[in-house]
């Protein structure tokens, strides 16, 4: 398993559109990828896991990707988030 | 207040009994039609046994909704397309499909109640962040849940493509998923029982030309309407008396219609040579194709808060740059009058963080918000400079009441066009930044602003709110709220000569550009231009070509200061 904490600096936080981005970007992968916040555990391929993790600007949230692809997928999300999920 | 008064329409048998209710007229026009109700839901969700296909049965509602999403997906635009394409994701979501089927499994349940827990969990949950944003995902959800529940009990899903012709829709508030769907060929009025002038409604009934009151209850499915978007009212079950008289209203309307074709094409000149320019009013992109349409000769208002309602989050740089760039092009090298974001007041958008207010209209609104947020106020400066390479585009702040506002945008504008020259991107260094004038401050320091803005537009319906004190939506000062009181001509009197003295140009905006009756006296005032909703454009034409300059510059020197009340105003008006 792949761990990396990163933070989420879209103005509104994950909100519907950056969500979406997020969960289309992991979807592809054969992995399971959770993310950890506030003590609490969600699904990143599940558009309704991510939006009642809550997440707002600012926050941190540690990505948590098993699989045969981890390595590509962790690649492809981090860049994601970087680069502003859409925004 | 909407009221319901029944109306005697005449004094023969009782069959001459009708309804009429009062509410908002949101867009112009008269509908005649049948009541069609947009469903509401009311579903039985509680716990049954499984039926033996239980499982599968939930799956083929699924399998049926994501068939009919993906649908309606092929014709969307780009902005229903984009709330469907979420609607899709929710639908095909584990957390939900997968939570559902374990709950049938699990529980031996139906798959209603299955539904209604997995849905109302999460709706529940968003509502309770206390986040508008999440709320309004719990408003998505159970969008989806109904439609569900519909299919489960074996209904058909509401369409509205296939309303049969002469529709009038009916619904508690007409959402973007159900503007996707409509066909103008068919419906042919929408009543609300939500929403006001300024609401999403009001703009798609604009939009898809229309007519259309807010605020109207007690209307039942089938009976006959008279839509009359003009005056706000809704008459139920019409006797043949007055059905014919609007039918008569309804010809007159096509009739002059077809008369002011003669002034499409012309210029908007005086008898005397004097012109003046008249422009569309616009909120959407599609409006661009009514304001083409409808002869304008430019944009005096584009009215950008559009572009960041109904959404969760506001509208990249890039999006706003291919908006404002298809307006620019497509009146080439027309004016095209950008209004940055107007919000606050009664123009709510949750994303936006602006908490409820007291006084919304003396609050934090406008350019008052764009100075504090200047991130926001940062992308959509550069998104309209970047467009201004594309044609003749024209910044106008709103709602400037003290010279600093002015000075800060000026400044924050120059920092923009540094910006975009640094990176290399075109734009017109030369853009023109202008002013709305409508507040008491800036008439009072009117002299000032015509030194330090480009152009001047008067909005008249915010400019009348504020000189008169007076709520508009307030039934019992509404009177006292007229474009015609002296105080409010006096205002009007007084920008123009200014602008006229610092040799810039005065614009109107708001909806007193529309109106007949004024057209002479902003003639004379020296104002240069009128902006209004499309369809107006060619009945002041007319209305311009048929006046002498001189005359109506002498008769409004002669007599604005001697006016008292708003008869007498009135009636100087008639006379110019």
């Amino acid at each position: 398993m792949l761990t990396k904490t990163i933070a989420i600096q879209n103005p509104s936080g994950l909100h519907m559109r950056p969500a979406g981005l997020f969960v289309k970007t992991v979807t592809p992968f054969q992995s399971e990828v959770l993310f950890g916040i506030r003590g609490g555990e969600y699904n990143a391929k599940s558009m309704i896991s991510v939006l009642s993790a809550m997440v707002k600007s600012g926050d941190e949230i540690e990505l948590r990707i098993s699989g045969t692809d981890e390595q590509a997928c962790m690649d492809a999300v981090v860049s994601a988030i970087e680069s502003g999920l859409g925004e | 207040m909407p009221s319901c008064r029944p109306l005697r329409a005449g004094w023969g048998s009782r069959m001459d009994q009708h309804t009429v209710l009062t509410g908002i007229g949101i867009s112009g026009g008269i509908g005649i039609g049948r009541v069609v109700v947009l469903p509401e839901f009311d579903f039985d969700t509680s716990k049954q046994k499984a039926d033996p296909e239980e499982a599968s049965r939930f799956l083929n509602a699924v399998a049926a909704l994501s068939a009919a999403i993906g649908q309606k997906q092929e014709t969307a635009g780009a902005e229903q397309a984009e709330i469907l394409e979420s609607h899709m994701m929710l639908l095909g979501d584990p957390s939900i499909s997968a939570e559902a089927q374990r709950i049938i499994e699990a529980e031996n349940c139906n798959s209603e109640y299955a539904v209604d827990q997995v849905f109302e969990t999460y709706a529940a949950l968003f509502l309770a962040s206390g986040d508008e944003l999440f709320a309004a995902r719990a408003a998505d959800l159970r969008d989806i849940k109904n439609n569900l529940l519909l299919i489960l009990d074996g209904k058909a899903l509401f369409d509205v493509e296939s309303l049969p012709p002469g529709s009038v829709l009916v619904a508690r508030e007409v959402t973007t998923t159900v503007a996707a769907g409509i066909n103008p060929d068919n419906v042919c009025a929408l009543v609300t029982r939500e929403g006001g002038a300024t609401s999403h409604t009001a703009i798609i009934a604009r939009s898809l030309g229309l007519p259309g009151v807010a605020g109207v209850s007690r209307i039942e499915a089938g009976s006959q309407v008279i839509v009359d978007g003009n005056r706000g009212k809704v008459i139920l079950n019409p006797t043949s008396k007055v059905l014919e008289t609007y039918r008569g209203l309804q010809e007159e309307q096509k009739a002059r219609k077809q008369t002011l074709e003669a002034y499409r094409g012309l210029e908007s000149v005086t008898t005397d040579g004097k012109s003046m320019v008249l422009f569309a009013n616009i909120g959407l992109v599609t409006d661009i194709a009514h304001a083409v349409a409808a002869d304008a000769e430019g944009i005096g208002l584009f009215r950008t808060e559009f572009l960041y309602m109904n959404r969760s989050t506001a509208p990249s740089e890039e999006e706003q740059f291919t908006a404002y760039k298809q307006v620019a092009t497509a009146f080439a090298e027309k004016p095209v009058i950008v209004r940055t974001l107007d919000v606050g007041g009664d123009k709510e958008i949750a994303y936006l963080g602006i908490e409820k207010e007291e006084n919304p209209f003396l609050g934090w609104r406008a350019i008052r918000f764009c100075l504090e947020r200047q991130g926001l106020f940062h992308t959509q400066l550069r998104a309209i400079l970047r467009a201004s390479a594309f044609g003749r585009v024209k910044i106008m702040l709103p709602m400037i009441s003290c010279a600093s506002e002015l000075k800060r945008a000026k400044a924050l504008i120059e920092e923009v066009k540094r910006e975009l020259s640094a990176g290399g991107i075109l734009l017109n260094q030369q853009i023109e930044v202008g002013i709305m004038i409508e507040t008491p401050a800036a008439v009072l320091m009117v002299d000032y602003f015509a030194q330090e803005a480009d152009f001047f537009s008067i909005g008249t319906n915010d400019l009348t709110q504020y000189i008169m004190a007076v709520d508009r939506g307030n039934q019992n000062v509404a009177q006292l709220c007229s474009v015609y009181q002296p105080a409010m001509l006096r205002a009007i009197y007084q920008v123009a000569q200014a602008a006229n003295r610092h040799g810039i140009e005065c614009g109107i905006c708001g909806e007193a550009g529309a109106d007949p009756l004024l057209t002479r006296f902003f003639i004379g005032c020296g104002v240069h231009e009128l902006s209004m909703t499309s369809n107006a454009i060619l009945g002041i034409r007319e209305r311009v070509r048929s006046g002498r300059y001189e005359v109506a510059k002498e008769r409004v020197a002669a007599g604005i200061h001697t006016l008292r009340d708003v008869e007498q105003a009135a009636a100087f008006l008639q006379s110019i």
